[in-house]
């Protein structure tokens, strides 16, 4: 079979069954006695082994299917999720995770998962491991024919009790598959089949519908009645191919019958069922589980696009706006009242496709955050520390571009801060701090902007160590740092070359920090800031654009050109006359709050023809940066701030020096956006 | 192109043109590599380009960009007038905007009416114009001069 047009699909799909399995042993670990997780850890793996088989990825077939060996032990209780297994079953999901990017990357396969087979069989058998043994709840090999073992009903029973009646005899069949048998549900199909025609099927376990999603592991059990010989049934069966053998027990109906009465009243704990039913007892907190898992399901009900098709569609309602603008301008000067009301509704309607486009864009940043609880469980343990992470605001949404990239930051700053923020339990106790850390991630909308920020309770960052660090590694000198208060030293973190861990660990302080987090920032258009008490913690605080596709910008006019420049980088705009104009060695500046500024004429930086003189004396200047440098750039006219969506030049005008790319305004026209970067250079 | 319709004068087959006026002179390029004519609308100009490229302009939308086919051509300067046409060719993905005085007519032109720009190039054939052209189309005396647009669209190198 030519897989590799599914390869896309199935490699998306085992990403988000492998975080799926992460998320869910996370809760396990809290919960270990959580069914409705339990069961949803073993589908997604369940899923993962069906698909890696089919593609043929015999590896993570293999490991997927020891893996549910444990998973179903401790499905059916008779193993318990201490944290070994937890931990074994983490270091499986690393190993899958390893095996499906090298299969994305195109390279070998090969990981040596020998180890975690091994470490799971030894599981499985109910070796001791570290700790809590395994409960011997019941002997799996030996198949008890007590009545709640097969979960029978009452009306079971009364079919049962009418067949022995009428002359048949009852028998419980344990089939078992061949190992590696791959169609399961198509086999105990056949065995159905094969069964209804000498008898009558009463009963199977797991239930018909699992039979059907191949939700049970190599062998399932049938109570069947008939009136063929014993091993009739047994014979037939093993005539159907990769069925490896099949056991054949006369149920004795009387006894049951009598058992069934003397066990009414009890509260029925059927450990080796396992059928799906949730016990009545569930209580609020598994309903509350229940609830989000249905939630979780929901959500994941959506469509992949291209997000070529959702530009191209946003292009089109750009365009959209454009034609209604115009309709309106014809609307007013011919006096049609009757089209300006239509168009009214009209712009109603289009502002919402608008928004509506833009959303269909925006991804929530959970997408981003979920792979963190991961990420502090398994560094908290290498560090030692007592951490418990936190997360609000998951819904929060972000353009896709944006959350592409916001990622490595992230991890950055939370690994900063379980390494240098949180203290070892033993120091927080001394320091009369609760043991365990607290770090949060939070993300929430702010006008029009995304704040994320990242917070400790740790030992904070103290500024006069910052200081002298700064200074030793010449970062600053002394009498920059004497100039500063303590929030502008502690931003000194921000600095290229700056690194304040006393000792190197594997997690962070490897001398590219802050600085390059605050670099990928603002190459996303955002900023970031710190604020930080020694011994109380700190926050590191993200303001981010809601989407790098459409901006809020300054329009500007020279002459009689118009053009953008992003607000982001504006830092104020401010009216001067001539003289307020001074040379320094021939380069223009102007003095803005006792600071010197050098300043750029536009008309005369980009080759504006010249078609009017201006009338007034007065230059109006929009002062801009790039981190600290600051520039003033001299233009004719301030038109007002407007939201503008970026559109590249092509392919012919790309390169262009100064332009960053072009915009179609409100009119019609194209109005070009200064990159204000290159502008200052 | 040229390579097209070389070929094509070999085999005899009909070419459809879009035909349009740069001062007296008519031109012609391959119908296929015609996306639209529109009327001239706002051009925006874009800093730091060669001189005969006028800038952008809106395209339902997206953005594209625009060049002075007489600039670019060599040939003198007009105004613009009530005629003028923009006319949008894409080639090898690049879709670009050609202004023409006038958009004429569509024409169909036998290959074996078409000579090969040498014919007109008297003797000087390393004539830095002579390479836009492709050939020139015979009809009934009328001359439609064939442009080779991957030439004419291959600025990207010019362009400073």
């Amino acid at each position: 079979m030519d897989t590799n047009q599914y390869m896309e699909m199935f490699l998306e799909e085992s990403r988000e069954h492998l975080q799926s399995l992460n998320e869910c042993l996370l809760e396990l670990e809290q919960n270990p006695e959580d069914s409705s997780v339990l069961n949803e850890i073993f589908r997604s793996a369940h899923t993962i082994k069906g698909m890696s088989a089919t593609m043929g990825f015999t590896a993570i077939a293999e490991l997927t299917h020891e893996m549910e060996n444990v998973l179903d032990l401790l499905r059916k209780e008779q193993l318990k999720a201490d944290e070994d297994i937890v931990d074994t079953i983490f270091k499986c999901v690393d190993a899958l995770e390893q095996m499906v990017e090298n299969i994305g990357a195109g390279e070998d396969v090969s990981v040596d998962v020998s180890v975690l087979v091994k470490k799971l069989n030894a599981i499985a058998n109910g070796e001791p491991t570290a700790a809590a043994a395994p409960k011997p709840v019941a002997e799996k090999a030996e198949k008890s024919l007590e009545a709640d073992a097969l979960d029978l009903n009452e009306t079971d029973l009364s079919v049962l009790q009418k067949a022995q009646a009428s002359g048949l005899q009852a028998f419980c069949l344990v089939v078992t598959l061949a190992e590696g048998c791959l169609l399961k549900s198509a086999r105990a199909y056949m065995v159905m089949n094969a069964l209804d025609e000498i008898g009558e099927v009463i009963k199977t376990i797991p239930v018909v519908e699992d039979l059907e999603q191949e939700k049970f592991e190599h062998s399932f059990e049938v109570v069947f009645v008939t009136g063929a010989e014993d091993k009739k049934a047994e014979e037939i069966l093993l005539s159907i191919s990769e069925i490896e053998k099949v056991e054949t027990k006369a149920i004795d109906i009387n006894k049951l019958l009598g058992e069934n009465d003397s066990a009414k009243g009890q509260v029925p704990v059927d450990a080796t069922a396992a059928t799906d039913k949730p016990a009545a007892k569930t209580d609020d907190k598994k309903m509350a589980n229940a609830a989000t898992h249905d939630k979780k399901l929901k959500s994941g009900q959506s469509v992949r696009v291209d997000i070529e098709k959702l530009d191209s569609l946003m292009n089109l309602v750009g365009e959209l706006v454009i034609n209604k603008t115009r309709l309106e301008q014809i609307g007013i000067t011919h006096r049609l009242p009757e089209l300006v009301e239509t168009i009214e509704q009209m712009d109603r309607v289009t502002t919402d496709l608008q928004s509506v486009v833009m959303k269909v864009r925006m991804v929530p940043v959970g997408q981003v955050f979920n792979r963190f609880p991961r990420m502090v469980r398994d560094l908290a343990k290498e560090l030692n520390k007592e951490i418990n992470l936190t997360v609000e605001g998951e819904e929060t949404e972000l353009d896709r571009t944006v959350i592409d990239e916001i990622g490595d930051p992230l991890v950055h700053l939370i690994r900063n801060s379980l390494d240098h923020g949180v203290e070892h339990p033993e120091d927080r106790v001394a320091k009369g701090k609760p043991r365990t850390g607290e770090v949060s991630l939070i993300a929430r909308h702010e006008g029009n902007n995304v704040i994320i920020m990242v917070t400790d309770d740790g030992k904070g960052i103290n500024p006069e160590v910052i200081r002298r660090k700064a200074v030793e590694k010449g970062v600053v000198t002394q009498e920059e740092v004497n100039d500063m208060d303590d929030a502008d030293a502690v931003r000194l973190v921000f600095l290229p070359g700056f690194s304040t861990a006393d000792v190197i660990t594997d997690v962070s302080g490897r001398g590219v920090g802050m600085d390059v987090v605050r670099s990928k920032i603002e190459a996303l258009g955002g900023v970031i800031d710190v604020e930080t008490k020694v011994d109380e913690g700190s926050v590191f605080k993200i303001k981010l654009p809601l989407t790098l596709a459409i901006i809020q910008a300054l329009l500007i006019k020279v002459q009689k050109e118009t053009y953008a420049i992003p607000l982001g980088s504006i830092d104020s705009t401010i009216n001067i006359t001539p003289d307020d104009i001074k040379t320094v060695q021939n380069r223009e500046v102007i003095l803005l709050r006792g600071q010197i500024i050098p300043i750029i004429r536009l008309a005369k930086m980009l080759n504006v023809p010249q078609t009017q003189e201006k009338s007034s004396e007065d230059l109006f200047v929009v002062v801009v940066h790039i981190g600290d440098r600051k520039c003033g750039i001299i233009v004719d006219n301030l038109i007002g701030q407007q939201e503008i969506v970026i559109k590249t030049l092509g392919k012919l005008l790309a390169g262009i020096k100064v332009i960053s790319g072009a915009t179609v305004l409100g009119n019609g026209q194209v109005a070009l956006i200064l990159d204000v970067g290159t502008l200052m250079q | 192109m040229g390579k097209v319709d070389n070929k094509d004068a070999g085999a005899n087959r009909e070419i459809q043109m879009v035909a349009f006026k740069l001062n007296r002179e008519e031109y012609g390029v391959s119908i296929l590599h015609v996306q639209e004519i529109k009327r001239l609308t706002d051009i925006t100009r874009v800093p730091f380009t060669s001189d005969f490229f006028k800038g952008v302009m809106n395209l339902r939308g997206s953005v594209l960009p625009v060049i002075d086919l007489k600039k670019r051509l060599g040939l003198p300067e007009a105004e613009y007038t009530d005629d003028t046409r923009i006319v949008i060719v894409k080639v090898d993905e690049i879709s670009i905007g050609m202004i023409v005085d006038a958009v004429t007519e569509v024409l169909t032109i036998d290959s074996a009416h078409i000579d090969t720009p040498k014919a007109i190039s008297d003797g000087d054939s390393r004539s830095e114009n002579t390479k836009f052209i492709s050939g020139v189309g015979n009809l009934e005396n009328r001359l439609v001069i064939m442009l080779n647009l991957n030439e004419i669209v291959g600025i990207s190198g010019d362009a400073k």
